[in-house]
């Protein structure tokens, strides 16, 4: 009986001590990102002003400037990836849920996984040897290419997903009025699954919107202001790489305020992304 | 039956041009169907070509220095030499020390949040462990450059290897400067521990009920269920996301560029400086002199394609077969 | 009574202005009809005639196949994959299986109400009554005459009194006895011929099943209606003759009041007597 005992206690303790572990593992986990935050808004904030929204880069030495052309050069970059991930994205994903279960599908379901899985870098000197080597030099077209690619995987699997969930009757419905396929598919069934598309696509852009493997050898950097698709075109998250590992202090306090800023529109497209998943199943709105 | 009523479909298409707008709506259809699947072979197309343009590129890199390319380190672009063997070292050993110091942390916290959390909890942790995978990897270097370097140099280093006397393993051993292959790997930690720990999370709210009552009811403490009955059934799927963050790992380009060192040399020290394959290639692509060199950078991202591709396809098999 | 029912051609405006034939003539023709889900024969050589301007009620166990039969008669059937049909089905001597014929075109003069109420949660009232007619008509009707067949579908519908101050609100909002007459006036607004209901009921409440079953009642002075049903009582009220289906085979058609009091089949009168099902 004493040994019972023993085991017992013995086993209550092993419990407690594990159970603490868990949640000293849930701790540690989140503290990174509580650790990164803080430094995020500690050094960053300092260097944010008017001038590093408008201003352009100045060289090392001279006071001010700021992110103005690395700004407007992810949101065209972003543009240009959506241009391209959007409507192959959503075409695919439509394929996947249409032809659920055929090989096909199930193949490129698949491939788009592993394609989701691929280095970026592997995208970046892909898009190099495709898009840039071949023009002979740097240009946002490439870099948003680049992005845009890296878009197809996550955004067919949202589309699949929230096609998956429009009921099949609502199509059928649409059928058996004389719709054609098409039509039952576009006008009726992606526009229910419409709300779910925006957020992944968001969610999408707001992962892609950070890179920049992809661009290093695509949309490259420019420290001019340029709006020109065929040209080199500045990005944060290169403006921050190339801040962070130079020497300059000055430099490093932008790099702060650039990650602080990126980090700001990646949140403020996430927090979109929320609201319209939130509104997902609530009413249609009319017209 | 008289004949006007044979005739409604007849008459009806006659009349308001019924047939014409039918035969359109045909064509809808094959227009379509012919796009969706369009776009949706734009997907393995993309993956082909991304394998005939870096492979016929690196092709000649790989052709020229044969299987010893994998193998070499003599590094000497400038006599055209090249060896990719500290890389794909350095991209090994840094993911491995990224899995062993994340594996646990993942499990811990999806154990926390599918069996321990008060409900209130669950949301909020889980929401907070994804954000890591929301933030860009360079913002992680310059997380890692200006604080985790410094904390590494001192006071985390001269303890390992001093204080702790681990630098008679040799894993600990050599100057303390900061970048080194465990800075990378620590970085890559962070990086990866949302993945792992989302794929366990969804694996273990997946197992029944029923398994973990089973424990309980025959008396078992809530971690013998949890060591029980839980983790078996929940096994595969999560070394499946195990093996999903190793892909992420071996390809994280960014953070470790920036903490790694970037030095072509395998040593046995994890303070020493190394390189990975991605950042061989973020560091020397644009520098590149010469065909031959462009060539070896090219038969890297090859090499680097197949293996992310293997894993990714690994992982992807056993994360499907739980669902 | 002739006079009667030309004017109510007249009114369905897509049939032409000729006087039909006599109430008994078919409007519809099933000869020997087999169904298939995979290799799951789901109807088995059915042959039917299906009265003009009558109700017509389909009766039988769940997985007799009565809604298989039903969803092919407009063509239905093949939507689902690895379906498959054969035989003919006839509508005004047409086979609507025929090489050449449109699935959609037959499906606009064959409309279809489903279980579940199935209004399209995008759109407003207004425009789900007048979806199907977004796709019929070549180019955009006018707002006016879209506005003119709203209004008609949804008086025909009884649901025009408790929706007429609130057309652009979503259609989601309205109760599920009003979303299944929403989706019987979005079937109507296209004037169909023939209008098939797989038990349009099944998911309703009693009250808003009655509005729906008097619906049935009241529009079948103008058009020919097919109604699945599991529920006899409803089958005895509303229809004027019954199919009784059974392991995908029609066991027996006859008019109502004689299915449910001397059928001639053994199998049918153990069936409404409750001896299963």
């Amino acid at each position: 009986m004493a040994g019972v005992a023993r085991t017992l206690k013995r086993r209550r303790i092993v419990n407690a001590v594990m159970l603490a572990v868990f949640v000293g593992a849930a701790v540690l986990a989140v503290l990174p990102l509580i650790f990164i935050f803080l430094h995020l808004l500690k050094l960053g904030i300092g260097s944010l002003s008017w001038d590093f929204f408008t201003k352009m880069p100045k060289p090392v030495g001279e006071a001010g400037g700021g992110l103005a052309n690395a700004i407007s050069g992810t949101l065209i970059l972003i543009g240009l990836a959506s241009a391209v991930g959007l409507p192959i994205g959503v075409g695919a994903g439509l394929f996947l849920a249409e032809q659920k279960g055929s090989k096909l599908a199930n193949g490129v379901r698949f491939l788009s996984d592993v394609l989701n899985g691929l280095p970026s870098i592997v995208m970046g000197i892909f898009a190099w040897q495709f898009l840039v080597r071949p023009v002979g030099h740097f240009s946002a077209l490439a870099g948003g290419a680049a992005l845009g690619a890296m878009m197809i995987p996550m955004v067919a699997r949202t589309t699949e997903e929230m096609v998956g969930i429009v009921p099949v009757a609502l199509g059928e419905a649409a059928l058996a009025l004389g719709y054609p396929r098409w039509r039952t598919s576009l006008a009726i069934v992606l526009r229910t699954a419409s709300a779910g598309i925006v957020t992944g696509a968001l969610v999408a852009i707001a992962r892609i919107a950070g890179e920049t493997a992809p661009l290093l050898f695509t949309a490259f950097g420019n420290q001019f202001w340029s709006l020109s698709l065929r040209q080199p075109i500045a990005a944060l998250p290169l403006q921050i790489f190339s801040y962070a590992i130079s020497p300059y202090d000055s430099w490093h306090s932008l790099a702060w305020a650039g990650a602080l800023v990126l980090i700001a529109l990646i949140f403020i497209i996430s927090l979109i992304a929320r609201v319209a998943t939130r509104s997902r199943f609530s009413t249609g709105g009319g017209d | 039956m008289t004949l006007p009523e044979r005739a409604i479909i007849a008459t009806r298409q006659e009349d308001d041009g019924v047939t014409l707008r039918i035969q359109g709506a045909a064509i809808g259809d094959r227009v379509y169907s012919g796009a969706i699947t369009f776009f949706a072979l734009c997907i393995p197309f993309l993956l082909l070509a991304i394998a005939w343009e870096i492979g016929s590129a690196g092709w000649p890199a790989l052709h020229k220095f044969g299987f010893g390319f994998l193998t070499s380190s003599d590094g000497d672009p400038v006599q055209g030499e090249f060896g990719a063997a500290p890389a794909i070292y350095g991209t090994i050993v840094s993911s491995i020390i990224a899995l062993v110091l994340a594996t646990p942390l993942a499990i811990g916290v999806s154990l926390f949040l599918s069996e321990l959390a008060p409900r209130w909890l669950r949301q909020p942790v889980g929401f907070l462990v994804d954000l890591l995978a929301a933030i860009p990897s360079v913002v992680y270097g310059l997380w890692g450059i200006f604080v985790l370097l410094p904390v590494l140099r001192d006071p985390v280093m001269p303890f390992l290897r001093d204080t702790l006397h681990l630098d008679k393993t040799g894993l600990f051993s050599g100057p303390a400067y900061g970048p080194s292959m465990l800075a990378a790997g620590i970085i890559l930690a962070i990086m990866v521990l949302p993945y792992i720990a989302s794929v366990s999370r969804e694996v273990l709210l997946a197992v029944p009920r029923s398994q973990r009552e089973a424990a309980l009811a025959l008396g078992a403490t809530r971690w013998e269920s949890i060591w029980g009955a839980v983790l078996p059934y929940a096994r595969s799927g999560i070394v499946g996301g195990i093996i999903l963050g190793l892909g992420r790992a071996l390809g994280e380009t960014m953070a470790v560029t920036m903490l790694i060192g970037n030095r072509p040399e395998i040593a046995a020290s994890l303070f020493a400086p190394g390189y990975t394959m991605a950042s061989l290639l973020a560091n020397e692509f644009s520098e590149a002199s010469s065909d031959a060199h462009l060539s070896a950078l090219m038969a890297v991202g090859f090499v680097l394609f197949l293996i992310t591709v293997i894993v990714n396809a690994i992982a992807r098999w056993l994360v499907w077969r739980v669902r | 009574m002739a006079t009667e029912r030309a004017v109510a051609a007249d009114d369905v405006s897509l049939v032409s202005a000729t006087p039909v034939a006599d109430s008994p003539a078919p409007r519809m023709r099933v000869d020997s009809l087999d169904a298939w889900f995979g290799s799951v024969h789901a109807v088995k050589g059915v042959n039917m005639h299906v009265r003009d301007r009558r109700v017509t009620a389909i009766i039988g166990p769940s997985g007799c196949g009565k809604s298989t039969f039903l969803r092919c008669l407009n063509r239905m059937h093949e939507t689902v994959p690895t379906a498959r049909v054969e035989g003919e089905v006839e509508l005004d001597g047409r086979d609507i299986y025929a090489r050449g014929v449109n699935a959609i075109a037959v499906r606009r003069h064959i409309g279809m109400v489903f279980q579940r109420p199935t209004p399209f949660p995008t759109m407003s009232i207004r425009d789900n009554v007048a979806a199907g007619l977004r796709a019929l008509e070549s180019g955009r009707p006018s707002r006016t005459k879209i506005d003119e067949v709203v209004e008609r579908a949804l008086v025909r519908a009884a649901l025009w009194d408790e929706v007429k101050d609130r057309l652009s609100t979503s259609a989601t909002g309205l109760s599920g006895g009003q979303q299944q007459r929403l989706c019987i006036a979005r079937a109507l607004a296209t004037d169909p011929t023939v209008l098939l209901l797989d038990e349009p009921t099944a998911s309703l409440d009693p009250i808003s099943a009655q509005a729906v079953e008097e619906l049935v009642y009241e529009l079948r002075s103008d058009m020919t209606i097919v109604i699945v049903t599991h529920n006899m009582q409803q089958a005895a009220r509303v229809s004027d003759s019954t199919a009784f289906f059974l392991h995908g085979e029609l066991v027996e058609m006859d008019e109502t009041n004689r299915i449910f009091t001397t059928p001639a089949d053994e199998r049918t009168e153990a069936y409404i007597t409750g001896r299963f099902g």
